[in-house]
Parts: C-alpha cells; sequence; structure tokens
C-alpha cells in the first residue's frame, strides 16, 4: 500500500486559492470550515513564498494520540481519519496540530464545538465507501474511485502534489535538480520527520 | 495610411520589448529572489531559541487562526498531555489513597476521648451546609468528567466499548460546562461567610507543631477553624480561583489569545485540578471515617460537645460566651 502525503512546491504556489475552492466544493465543506488554506509568508517582501496547507496526515499523529475517546484512526494508505460519530468536539485535536487542521463547527452555548471536521485526503471516513452517509459526514471518497484528491489534482502549477510519498518525492526532487533550489517541502519535517534529500 | 501606423506601433513594441531584454545583466537573468526564501528547515532552526514560536503569514479567508502555517509547540502540549500529566494524576490521586490507606491502618479512627456527651452544639448552619454540599457535589462529578478525559480511553473504553464511551464522555462534556458555574457560585460563596474565620493566627503554628492532635498526643486548641481546615479554605478559594480563571478561558475558546494560550490554561487546569482532587480526599477521609463524630458537622449541622471541646476548645468557649450574653440579655427585665 501507498504511504499518501501531500507536498506544496511553494516555488510554484502562485496563491490562487483554487485548491481551497476545489476542496471546500468537491466536500461541501460547511460554511466557516476550511480544510485547506492558503499562508502566504513574507507577504510583499523578498522571499515571498505562498504555501497550501491542510491536514498533512502525520506519522504518530498528535491529533491522535491526545484524543480522549480515540476516534483517530490511519488507513492502509496511511490516511489519519476520524469518526464524527465518536469524535465529541473537546478540541484536543486543535491544541495538539501543528498545523491548525482540525476545525469545529460553534454548536450551542459557550464554546462548545460540533464534531471536529478536517481534510481526509478525498478519502471519507469510516462509513462504507461512496454512500451517502459517508458524502454527508466527512464529503468525497476519491480514493476509494481510485482517484487522487482535487485540491492536488487541479492545482493549476502542479505546486501541490498528493499520492505517495515516494512519488511525490521524486517528482520533486526532479523539480529541485532542473531549477537548481529547493522550496523546503513545508511541513514534511515536522510531520514525517524527514526531509527530502536531494 | 492606419494601416502603416499599426505596423509601426509593432515594430516600435518589438524593438523595445529586445532592448529591454538584452538591457538586463545575464547575470540578474539567473537570480530568482525567490530561491532564497524561508524554508522549514529555518524556521524549526529558530524554534530552538523559541519553542513556542508560530509560523504566522496572510491569508485570504476570513478566519484569521487559520493564518498560522506551522505551530509546533503541540508536541510539547501532547507530551505533557499523554505523559507527565498523566503521571502527575496518577501519582497524586493514587498516591494520597495510599497514604490515606496506611494512615487509616496505622492510626485507625480518631475517637472523641471524652466520650459522646450527648448535647450538641451548631457548628454549621443550614446555609453553611447547603453551600458545602453545592461545591462538593459539583466538585466530585467535575472531578470524575475531568479525569474521563485523561484517564477514560485507558480505564473505561476498554469496558464499554467506543459508543457508549462517547455517549458518556458526551453527556459529561456538558456536565463539566454547565456544572463549572454553581462550582464557581459555591467557592465564591464560602469565600464570603468563612473568610472571617479562616485568617491564619498564631494559634494554628501552636496546632501544627502540635501534629494537629491526629497525628501526636493530645488536641492543640483551636477557634472555629483550626490549622488544617484553613489550609483546606485557602487552597480550594485560590485552587477554585484557579481551576475557574483557566476553565473559563478554555470555555470560551480564542476570548483572550490563541491557541498558545488554550494550551497553557490546559496545563494550569489540569495540574490545579489533581492537586485539588488529592486534598479533597484526603478532606473526604478526615470527614467520613478518619474521625468520630466529623461528618456531624456538616450532615446535621450538630456536633457533639465534648467533639467540639476536642478539636476546637477555643470556639466552643466563644460559642459559650456568646449564649450566655444572649442569654443574660433576654433575662434583663423590661423597663
Amino acid at each position: 500500500m501507498a504511504r499518501m502525503k501531500f507536498l506544496c512546491d511553494a516555488d510554484r504556489c502562485i496563491e490562487c486559492n483554487a485548491c481551497v475552492t476545489a476542496c471546500k466544493n468537491e466536500n461541501e465543506v460547511p460554511w466557516g470550515i476550511n480544510r485547506r488554506r492558503v499562508v502566504t509568508i513574507n507577504d510583499g517582501k523578498p522571499g515571498e513564498r505562498s504555501v497550501s496547507m491542510a491536514c498533512m496526515h502525520c506519522t504518530d499523529a498528535p491529533c491522535a494520540a491526545v484524543c480522549p475517546v480515540d476516534c483517530f484512526y490511519t488507513t492502509a494508505d496511511a490516511v489519519v481519519l476520524h469518526s464524527k460519530d465518536l469524535c465529541i468536539g473537546c478540541g484536543y485535536c486543535f491544541y495538539a496540530c501543528p498545523f491548525g487542521a482540525p476545525q469545529y463547527p460553534k454548536v450551542g452555548n459557550f464554546g462548545s464545538r460540533g464534531k471536529m471536521d478536517k481534510c481526509t485526503f478525498c478519502s471519507g471516513g469510516p462509513e462504507a465507501d461512496l454512500s451517502p452517509v459517508e458524502f454527508q459526514k466527512y464529503g468525497s471518497n476519491r480514493l476509494a474511485e481510485g482517484k487522487l484528491p482535487l485540491c492536488a489534482e487541479m492545482c493549476s502549477t502542479k505546486s501541490l502534489l498528493a499520492g505517495d510519498g515516494e512519488i511525490i518525492a521524486q517528482i520533486y526532487k526532479e523539480r529541485v535538480v532542473k531549477r537548481g533550489y529547493g522550496s523546503g517541502a513545508w511541513g514534511w519535517q515536522t510531520a514525517y520527520k524527514e526531509n527530502i534529500a536531494i | 495610411m492606419r494601416f502603416g501606423a499599426h505596423i509601426r506601433l509593432l515594430v516600435t513594441g518589438l524593438l523595445l520589448t529586445f532592448a529591454v531584454a538584452f538591457a538586463v545583466p545575464a547575470s540578474a537573468q539567473q537570480v530568482n529572489p525567490t530561491a532564497d526564501a524561508v524554508r522549514e528547515r529555518q524556521f524549526l532552526d529558530a524554534l530552538k531559541g523559541n519553542p513556542q514560536a508560530e509560523l504566522q503569514g496572510r491569508i485570504t479567508i476570513p478566519d484569521q487562526k487559520a493564518a498560522t502555517l506551522e505551530r509546533p509547540a503541540g508536541r510539547d502540549w501532547r507530551a505533557f498531555h499523554q505523559g507527565t500529566m498523566l503521571r502527575i494524576a496518577a501519582i497524586a490521586i493514587l498516591g494520597t489513597l495510599l497514604v490515606l490507606a496506611v494512615f487509616y491502618l496505622i492510626r485507625g479512627r480518631v475517637r472523641t476521648e471524652a466520650g459522646p456527651a450527648g448535647t450538641t452544639i451548631t457548628r454549621f448552619n443550614a446555609f453553611e451546609r447547603f453551600v458545602h454540599w453545592l461545591t462538593a457535589g459539583c466538585f466530585i462529578i467535575l472531578t470524575l468528567s475531568g479525569l474521563n478525559v485523561t484517564f477514560g480511553k485507558l480505564v473505561l473504553l476498554p469496558l464499554v466499548g467506543p459508543q457508549a464511551f462517547t455517549n458518556l464522555s458526551i453527556a459529561a462534556k456538558w456536565a463539566h460546562n454547565f456544572l463549572a458555574w454553581p462550582f464557581m457560585l459555591g467557592v465564591a460563596l464560602m469565600f464570603v461567610i468563612w473568610i472571617k474565620d479562616n485568617i491564619p493566627t498564631l494559634t494554628d503554628l501552636r496546632w501544627f507543631a502540635a501534629g494537629g492532635g491526629i497525628i501526636g498526643k493530645g488536641h492543640p486548641e483551636a477557634r472555629r477553624f483550626n490549622g488544617g481546615q484553613k489550609v483546606v479554605f485557602w487552597s480550594v478559594v485560590l485552587g477554585g480561583a484557579a481551576l475557574s480563571v483557566s476553565g473559563f478561558y478554555l470555555l470560551f475558546p480564542f476570548y483572550a489569545g490563541g491557541v498558545l494560550n488554550l494550551q497553557f490554561w490546559n496545563v494550569v487546569h489540569g495540574i490545579v485540578s489533581v492537586l485539588m482532587i488529592a486534598l479533597i480526599l484526603g478532606h473526604i477521609y478526615i470527614g467520613s471515617i478518619g474521625m468520630e463524630g466529623a461528618f456531624d458537622a456538616m450532615g446535621s449541622g450538630e456536633v457533639d460537645l465534648n467533639w467540639a471541646k476536642a478539636h476546637h476548645s477555643l470556639w466552643v468557649e466563644e460559642e459559650m460566651q456568646k449564649a450566655r450574653a444572649g442569654a443574660d440579655n433576654r433575662l434583663q427585665p423590661a423597663e
């Protein structure tokens, strides 16, 4: 089985936010929640970079470690998913996540959170693949259809890569060799404890 | 004529383009200003000096919290929550239970040496007892629902299964969120009604020096609250305040500060909670099986006179004087 990863080649990201829009549309993400976002660092300065970021589906995921009800699981493709039936909306995964991926619809009194929502690598949830209830809770399950996440698939500059970690790392390496410099594979060190050695 | 003008414009434009292209030095064409842009490696290196650093950027979606690209500080919180917190809680709670069990086996139940007097004296009136049990009832449910967050998945989840555990945890979460308010009210009321009897005095030092009458022999004198009770009072007031403030921030996420603040308040809430639980376990012990006659104070509010004389001699004298003064007043003939 593949080890699914995201890789944003920040040198190519033009901050068009198509990945953000594609994700929202494909998964019919609720209002106020962004599973994917584009952050621009050093905005307006030399060395400005835009990075498309979502859940990185970490190795040894912190969200899963701190969850008080153990609602997370890792699929055979190494995608970190969770069960909205089991989630109690405590917010601990948001405290622990280095990428700010988990988000909660606001429901009821105080700061009470609804069931957590985050990027699923377009691979649904624990319900039966491609069932309406799976779509309603988690959005699209493109992996079950043999497709990769839509954000990366429709990235116009192919900055955002999604797929088997070794394959996307190879694509990135070839680019780095060709253009002479890398863009750092944002999030890899934090999520996977590895850098792409060129 | 118009066609000629178009051609002239096109040729001029092309010439200008070439001129600009050739005017730029060859070396400048090779430089990409973003090639030296900040990398994750540099950010992580910077974290070594400041582990709380967050990498902030600019974002076009309305949720400005999402402008944080990376916040590795969550790892420290994870290490705390999955390691340190579990150890502190286990040591504080199990350790206290163990100490109490050993103490009970050695010392046994503290008896009233003079035996029951048969007459009683009012120690706590109905309102005081209401405030105590309001706070105590909330505290017990807050304790169980709070411990569930830390220990539930280790202890309860394997027993009842995932869905039942989730249902229970959601109920516990709501109970924790709502009972926090009567708990805060209870602590505030206790502070108001008992502060006057809880100012530390020299008598308390003598009380501690004599082992509080439970470790050593003989009963040191005490007023309405002895040194140990004052420690409980101030721990509940200050600990309750710390729990209230930290809980308030956790209950209203992002009311002040970001995720780093939530992590901080969560750590404060967790540590103060387990210390309070350990303290209250001792309090429950001494108020129930640990000492004969102690429960009556918060049960019926009436304690045996000999118990009161043994444990709160100065207080009994004061009460007797007050009663005599009251009786004298009543005996005054009408003029």
